[in-house]
């Protein structure tokens, strides 16, 4: 599957040699955007040029608790963007299946959760099946808290994306990488145009306002923000340590091997589709629980959110910028991506050249366009490398049979 | 053991088509069922013996396909194709007999897939990557040749002509071209100036595909990637374009010509906009011509060896790089053309780009990676399939807003039934 004429093998090698630096100061220079940008907004900055002189005064209460506030916000959505990266991270970082329709898994998790969640539908312009919300509120004493629906929501989803991951890798996954691609493209188109067009499964172009959200009975609605981010957290460390774990054990040795020479593994024995099929169903089960959280989050879901770019291509975004193979890295690109995205949301209160203010977002859409290829060109490994996972024998092996080993991590990426 | 082993083995050996065989006869039942359900649902005297000889001729194709098949691999591949054949034949006899106007409309649209696809499989076929920024370079090619033709880019609220002249200032640029007399029928809706525009956007794109295969694509192939880098990499470059288009023509929708196409009366009560005409012909004559250039000239036969065997090409003397760098000129040219032609179907929106990659791809992949003429082929059947669902599918419940999805349909059934496609060559 490579192009054997055409190349002369110089790869393997990080182009950018200041590389050591670029992870912490992307991280520096985000996490200043995000911070500054909207403090100083609410501090009485009108332009860029104001910043400085807002920053040096003493912080006033109210400003602080708004900044506070942003960041909860913020934060709930990075780690709810990471656990869908994450996913994207099993099957690209580490199965190395393409899958081009996230969108499909996003949509599916945030709406499947969304009707098991919600209770029966009722009034005029409100129409879609499910709604077991106040069967599953079971449990007297918590009632209030609506923990058991969103519970039920987050494993009916993982288990509808699993389910529809399975029949997606029949056609697709024993063929050629790209036409799974391909397929999960039209899967995602189709699904987005059976939620806008079928009224009766999911409300239509009205979207799905008012899905209860887990434990909002128990504060106060102004600091429920907390209690989301401290839920959303949970499950991504729950995810984070499920994903580690599976990819350290000899099952994910496999799903790696696969990654980097399919031949060989069917050689070694392993069923190449079955174990591919379990990557690709894992990873859309994950992304099932993110979009879960997305619609738990958000309290309500519109079909305007899962446009192939924002909900596909966003996710690509995170995790080539943070690393594939890596999911400490796919967390760092969710940080970095979203960071960026809020930036110019945050720009946009500013004072700019209309020229540039009016188009801020597509400047953005290009930016990150424009990234996944300066990534894949000059620094294929992301800000995180895949870390060297071989067992560390074999490695002082290799050392002493032929020196050592030209890079650390995974400059390329797999199925050559 | 080793006795049962070699049963097992001949055993294998003689059921080794019988997968085939079996989804063949499930083809075959599935063509004959809708040629049964189209008779009985259209009865009326001639269009059941028009039914009747279709029905006689495609039986005696496959039956004559099975007969000279030798063995039952061969057969099951040959019931597999003859199947596909017969159905294609039953829908389209279908879809002429019951549904003129949109069959028109669908060979249109056909024919506008057919100028992408073949340039999808020119570079699926040498380079071996799916190009998925392939809809949006015809979106952005289609803008090019807007901003050539108006000069209008969006500015802080409204358009702008920034530069001092374009053109459409041409002396009767914008003069509708006229439709020959002797065959009856409207004006086409554009002026020459359209045609230059198409030209200039041609030599762009071509242009755009030079650059980005020599500062993305191959600094990647000189590093060895997998294909797999190569469609993410133009994954990305397809978000650029797409946020380029946005950033100067934001995303209302626009027409090269503002106001009512005139229509043309067509034989058998069909009515289609006299431009459609003109985007039939079009593709006819640039898919002949990329038929001419690839099987008989020098550059033609080159490139279909860099396409099968890379190393063996360049063996004998052949410069892949140059050949691959000929590829984009002839892609992009090709890109232009058809995006061009789209908006003059359809009309010029950013987001048309992304979603067109479905029904290039399953033109692409029906017809067989790497072979112009299942592209043409193949774009036909999804184009039609296209507008004769967006034409019916209201009448079964199925909005057409669904339009795309058939192409995704024909996708997955074809991966399942035959993922090399129609003409595609044995991998």
């Amino acid at each position: 599957m490579k192009l054997p004429a055409l190349l002369t093998a110089d790869g393997l090698r990080p182009r950018v040699k200041w590389g050591r630096l670029l992870t912490p100061l992307t991280f520096l220079l985000v996490t200043l955007g995000i911070v500054i940008l909207p403090y100083a907004r609410t501090a009485g900055a009108s332009s860029l040029l104001d910043i400085p002189s807002t920053l040096v005064g003493v912080p006033a209460g109210d400003d602080l608790v708004s900044t506070m506030s942003f960041l909860t916000f913020f934060g709930t959505f990075v780690a709810i963007y990471a656990i869908l990266t994450l996913g994207l991270n099993v099957q690209w970082g580490y199965t190395g299946i393409l899958n081009f329709g996230v969108l499909a898994f996003f949509l599916v998790g945030a709406n499947v959760a969304a009707i098991i969640a919600k209770p029966p539908a009722s009034g005029e312009f409100v129409e879609y099946v499910g709604g077991f919300g106040d069967a599953l509120n079971i449990i007297p004493a918590l009632d209030s808290s609506q923990w058991f629906p969103f519970l039920v929501g987050l494993v009916g989803a993982a288990a509808a994306c699993g389910v529809l991951a399975f029949f997606l890798s029949i056609p697709a996954l024993r063929l050629r990488e790209d036409y799974l691609a391909i397929t999960t493209i039209g899967i995602a188109e189709l699904l987005r145009r059976i939620t806008i067009e079928e009224r009766w499964l999911v409300n239509g172009t009205r979207g799905l306002p008012g899905i209860p959200r887990p434990l909002s009975g128990w504060v106060e609605p102004d600091e429920y923000k907390f209690v989301i981010f401290g839920i959303v957290v949970v499950v991504l460390i729950l995810v984070f340590i499920a994903v580690e774990r599976g990819i350290r054990s000899p099952w994910g040795r496999v799903l790696r091997a696969l990654r980097e020479d399919e031949l060989t593994t069917a050689a070694s024995g392993k069923n190449v589709f079955a174990f591919k099929s379990q990557g690709f169903v894992l990873g859309a089960m994950i992304m099932g629980v993110g979009g879960a959280m997305y619609g738990y989050a958000n309290s309500s879901i519109s079909p305007d959110t899962f446009t192939h770019f924002f909900a596909t291509f966003i996710f690509w975004a995170m995790l080539m910028v943070g690393g594939s193979g890596n999911n400490k890295g796919a967390i760092l690109g969710a940080f970095v991506v979203w960071g960026l995205w809020n930036i110019t949301l945050q720009l946009q209160g500013y004072d700019l050249p209309t020229a540039v203010g009016s188009r801020i977002f597509f400047i953005r859409d290009f930016v990150l366009g424009a990234l996944i290829v300066i990534v894949l060109l000059l620094r294929p490994q992301g800000l995180m490398p895949e870390e060297r996972r071989v067992s560390i024998w074999v490695e002082r092996h290799a050392r002493r049979l032929r020196g050592p080993p030209p890079s650390t991590g995974r400059a390329d990426v797999p199925s050559d | 053991m080793a006795a049962v082993e070699a049963t097992y083995e001949r055993l294998l050996d003689q059921f080794r088509g019988l997968g085939d065989v079996v989804i063949g006869t499930i083809v075959w039942v599935a063509a004959l069922s809708f040629a049964a359900w189209a008779i009985v649902a259209e009865t009326d005297g001639p269009v059941a013996l028009a039914w009747a000889a279709m029905f006689a001729l495609v039986l005696g194709a496959g039956g004559l396909m099975f007969r000279y098949a030798d063995t039952l691999r061969r057969r099951g591949d040959d019931l597999i194709v003859s199947g596909l054949w017969a159905n294609i034949l039953v829908f389209g006899a279908w879809a002429v007999l019951t549904r003129t106007d949109v069959f028109a409309v669908g060979v249109v649209t056909g024919s506008v897939l057919a100028l992408g696809a073949i340039g999808l499989t020119l570079i699926y076929g040498i380079l071996k990557f799916a190009h998925f920024a392939h809809g949006d370079s015809m979106m952005l090619a289609a803008y090019i040749a807007f901003f050539a033709l108006t000069g209008t880019l969006v500015g802080e609220r409204e358009d702008t002509q920034p530069l001092p002249w374009s053109l459409s200032d041409l002396p009767g640029a914008t003069d509708r071209i006229p439709y020959p007399d002797q065959l009856g029928g409207g004006d086409f809706s554009f002026g020459y100036g359209l045609l230059i525009a198409m030209v200039l956007s041609a030599v762009a794109m071509a242009l755009v595909f030079f650059l980005l295969d020599r500062f993305v694509y191959r600094p990647l192939r000189r590093r060895g990637s997998g294909i797999v880098i190569f469609a993410i990499a133009s994954l990305g470059i397809a978000i650029a374009m797409r946020s380029l288009m946005l950033m100067f023509w934001a995303s209302s929708r626009r027409l090269y010509v503002p106001g009512i196409r005139p229509t043309t009366d067509l034989p058998f009560d069909v009515r289609i906009v006299t431009d459609q005409i003109f985007i039939f012909f079009t593709a006819i004559v640039l898919a002949a011509l990329v038929y001419v250039l690839l099987f008989r000239t020098k550059l033609g036969k080159a490139m279909r060896a860099v396409s099968d065997n890379p190393d063996l090409a360049e063996v004998s003397g052949i410069n892949p790089e140059q050949i691959i760098r000929w590829m984009w000129l002839i892609a992009g040219a090709l890109v232009a053309v058809a995006g061009v032609m789209l908006a003059l179907q359809a009309q010029l929106k950013p987001e048309l780009g992304f979603v067109l990659l479905l029904p290039l791809f399953a033109a692409t992949i029906l017809g067989g990676i790497g072979s112009p003429q299942g592209a043409f082929v193949g774009a036909m059947i999804v184009g039609i399939s296209q507008e004769v669902f967006a034409g019916v599918g209201p009448d079964i419940g199925l909005s057409s807003g669904y339009k795309f999805s058939v192409a995704f349909v024909i996708l997955i059934l074809i991966l399942l039934v035959r993922p090399r496609g129609l003409f595609g060559a044995k991998t």
